[in-house]
């Protein structure tokens, strides 16, 4: 062995110090809080029934709102003390997914809540859990087959863009030849042709306005940003612009800002958290936000356990819970953003 | 780390007499001779197969920049857009100068995404924020470093293909971004870093993001063709047996060649800070395919051998305008994928064409 050298002794002390550092700086911690998931009361029959155990299986948290999902239906659970959750492994991969509901099947759950990767692929495993016997609750992206599940509850893509399209056109309908301009999300998933439909669709209420141009992003900050700085300096001037997900708002708001651009109405997509408080504190372009709201997982988690005690919903006079929930897509601006920050998701 | 360091010296004579069994010295040294002149005879050649291949793709630049002036003149013939273009080129660009590198070397890199997603969530967690500028660049630049020098020792001493031991990083650090971030986006409150982005910070009208690039770029150039280090990339990419033969620490060429890579990532990955404000594990999306096929419409072989850095930083102004002027004619992304893949293919058959008829 060679005699260790200076300089190997400062790069190892500086590696090591590096290292150090490093790990020092892996945390995400704010200062401790509650998660922001769900703080409304829960519905009318609080009381504690009979136990019941609930199955859960989503895919893998990697955005805000599949994580707000996972929170959203582990804080409604925990506010009921005879319901159990049995939350897997979020997982993307399909095989894997249809395992761990196998798994939920041959623990004998009561209820299943899933939320498939993918619907058409996990349509199967869902017949399954019925034919076995055991009820599942298809959150969301929906099975092939409506025998795969006996309640579907999930958001609406297309009045996501008729909401925001309506919002819009009250905002300007009064403005002759209002410019409107589209930031879309993935645009090879079905959701976003339905939320663009719908934006359409919309605006065909209101002859005053056109839409000029539309981009898409793919959800994430880093092409929000992009394409939005390319739709700026495509369109010197316009009046609105929806923004389908506000994930990939916050790049759009620092194209905005790089570009030194205002002047014009921003509505957003999805109900994070950083776009609520935007719209509160009110000092961007950003002025509302259209929910596709996480908290139907909480709603999802009551359906199941209405399911599992054989209760209907309290409020409506149906003795068994619904076939299917759409959830509506409101719109949050400054009259009402305090009202759903709680829900809001980073 | 020691050892590597202490080889330095006498590292060429040990590795040929020791890692490989009798090679005669008569035959080691002719082979070398003869590489040797091969090679210079070879070098004059090689500069002027590279000037054409980097002449058409400023022919396909120029069409380019052609139909977005015919298209949208307005738009497309404005500073703001050549500003907006070559911000828009520095976070890609910068990878894709690493990338060239190892390419050259014959290997490659598939884990470039992922290394800039972990270093831009790392380095902008609370914890570091707290650092400020020093601490977001630094975590950056190290994390990136981190990474490369794990490609690096699996590829270089661990005897892995470059394909594998990247692949493998791509899926580690892609999971831990995840995990640091558990999927949510982290917003920079760092003004001093924030500020670099916006028109106020340019200087003499080009923004900080550019310059980075264009630093980059040049000093990437004379890297490669201007010293030792980047003689030895070539000769390693050219043939490995070879270049060991010369007297070149192959391993510890490679090893160096993979940290800087991840160097470039590192550095990426704090314009893509700065760019976007934020960092997000699901940055740096395809890179991997972006740089590689930059580099190889630039003119570097795919088998090493042969780079380009001026070819590869064309490459990526050429994706870059393609993308820019579809958006500013409002074409949805359907047909901007589909002439991205025919304009790869026009550009490499535009080089066949003019590389045959260069040499005729």
């Amino acid at each position: 062995m060679p005699e260790t050298s200076r300089r190997g002794l400062l790069f190892g002390t500086a590696a090591i110090s590096a290292g150090a550092f490093l790990t020092a700086c892996t945390s995400n911690e704010p200062d401790k809080k509650e998660p922001a998931a769900n703080t409304q009361p829960a519905a009318a029959d609080d009381k504690p029934g009979a136990p019941v155990t609930i199955g859960f299986a989503g895919p893998q948290a990697d955005h805000g709102w599949l994580n707000a999902i996972n929170e959203n239906a582990k804080s409604r659970a925990a506010k009921y003390s005879e319901v159990t959750l049995d939350i897997t492994e979020g997982s993307n991969d399909t095989a894997a997914q249809i395992g761990q509901v196998e798994t939920l099947i041959n623990k004998k759950v009561d209820v299943l809540v899933i939320l498939p990767a993918d619907g058409k692929a996990l349509t199967q495993v869902g017949l399954k859990a019925m034919r076995a016997g055991i009820p599942v609750i298809n959150l969301d992206r929906i099975f092939a087959d409506p025998q795969a599940y006996r309640c579907w509850v999930g958001g609406d893509n297309y009045g996501m863009g008729v909401s925001a399209g309506n919002y819009i056109g009250e905002k300007l309908k009064d403005k002759p030849n209002a410019k409107v301009i589209e930031l879309a999300g993935i645009d090879n998933l079905e959701l976003t042709q339905q939320r663009t439909q719908g934006f359409d669709d919309a605006l065909k209420n209101f002859p005053n306005i056109k839409k000029v141009a539309r981009q898409a992003a793919d959800f994430t900050v880093e092409s929000g940003q992009a394409k939005m700085a390319q739709l700026l300096q495509a369109q010197p001037s316009f009046d609105a612009l929806w923004n389908h997900d506000d994930d990939q708002g916050v790049g759009a708001l620092r194209a905005i800002q790089q570009a030194g651009r205002d002047g014009f109405l921003m509505v957003g997509g999805a109900g994070a958290k950083a776009a609520m408080d935007a719209i509160k504190a009110d000092n961007s372009v950003l002025k509302a936000t259209v929910l596709y709201p996480p908290t139907m997982a909480a709603s999802a988690i009551d359906l199941a356990r209405a399911l599992g005690q054989a209760k209907g919903v309290s409020g409506l006079a149906e003795l068994e819970i619904p076939a299917s929930l759409t959830c509506y897509s409101a719109v949050v601006d400054k009259e009402n953003v305090d009202q759903y920050l709680p829900t809001g998701f980073s | 780390m020691k050892q590597p360091a202490s080889e330095a010296q006498h590292g060429g004579p040990d590795a040929a007499a020791t890692s490989e069994p009798p090679t005669p010295a008569t035959t080691a040294s002719s082979t070398s001779a003869a590489r040797s002149t091969e090679e210079k005879g070879g070098w004059r050649a090689l500069g002027l197969r590279l000037d054409v291949r980097n002449l058409s793709l400023l022919g396909v630049l120029a069409a380019l920049i052609i139909v977005g002036g015919i298209t949208k003149p307005d738009q497309f013939l404005d500073t703001n857009n050549l500003q907006l273009v070559l911000t828009q080129a520095s976070v890609i660009g910068v990878v894709t100068v690493g990338m060239t590198f190892v390419i050259t070397s014959g290997g490659i890199d598939l884990s470039v995404g992922a290394i800039v997603a972990l270093a831009s969530v790392w380095a902008t967690t609370l914890a570091t924020q707290e650092y400020g500028f020093a601490g977001i660049l630094f975590t950056a630049v190290v994390v990136g470093l981190g990474c490369g020098l794990v490609n690096g020792l699996l590829i270089a001493y661990g005897g892995m293909v470059p394909f594998i031991a990247t692949l493998a990083m791509l899926a580690s650090a892609r999971g831990l971004a995840l995990q640091l971030t558990d999927g949510k986006t982290q917003i920079v409150t760092v003004n001093s870093v924030l500020d670099l982005g916006i028109p106020d910070s340019y200087i003499l009208g080009i923004p900080p993001l550019v310059l980075v690039f264009a630093a980059v770029t040049v000093i990437g150039w004379l890297v490669l063709n201007r010293t030792t280090f980047g003689r030895r990339t070539v000769a390693v990419g050219g043939n490995a047996e070879a270049a060991r033969l010369a007297g070149i620490d192959v391993r510890r060429q490679r090893l160096y060649l993979y940290l800087l890579s991840g160097l470039c990532c590192g550095i990426a990955a704090f314009l893509l800070i700065i760019l976007a404000g934020s960092g997000q594990n699901t940055n740096g999306n395809l890179y991997e395919l972006d740089a590689i096929a930059a580099a190889i419409i630039g003119g570097t072989l795919l088998s090493g051998g042969r780079g380009t850095i001026v070819g590869s930083v064309l490459g990526v102004l050429v994706f870059t305008t393609i993308t820019n002027i579809f958006a500013l004619n409002n074409l949805q992304s359907d047909v901007q994928q589909i002439a991205k893949g025919a304009i790869i293919v026009a550009a490499v058959l535009v080089q066949r064409r003019t590389l045959r008829n260069g040499e005729a």
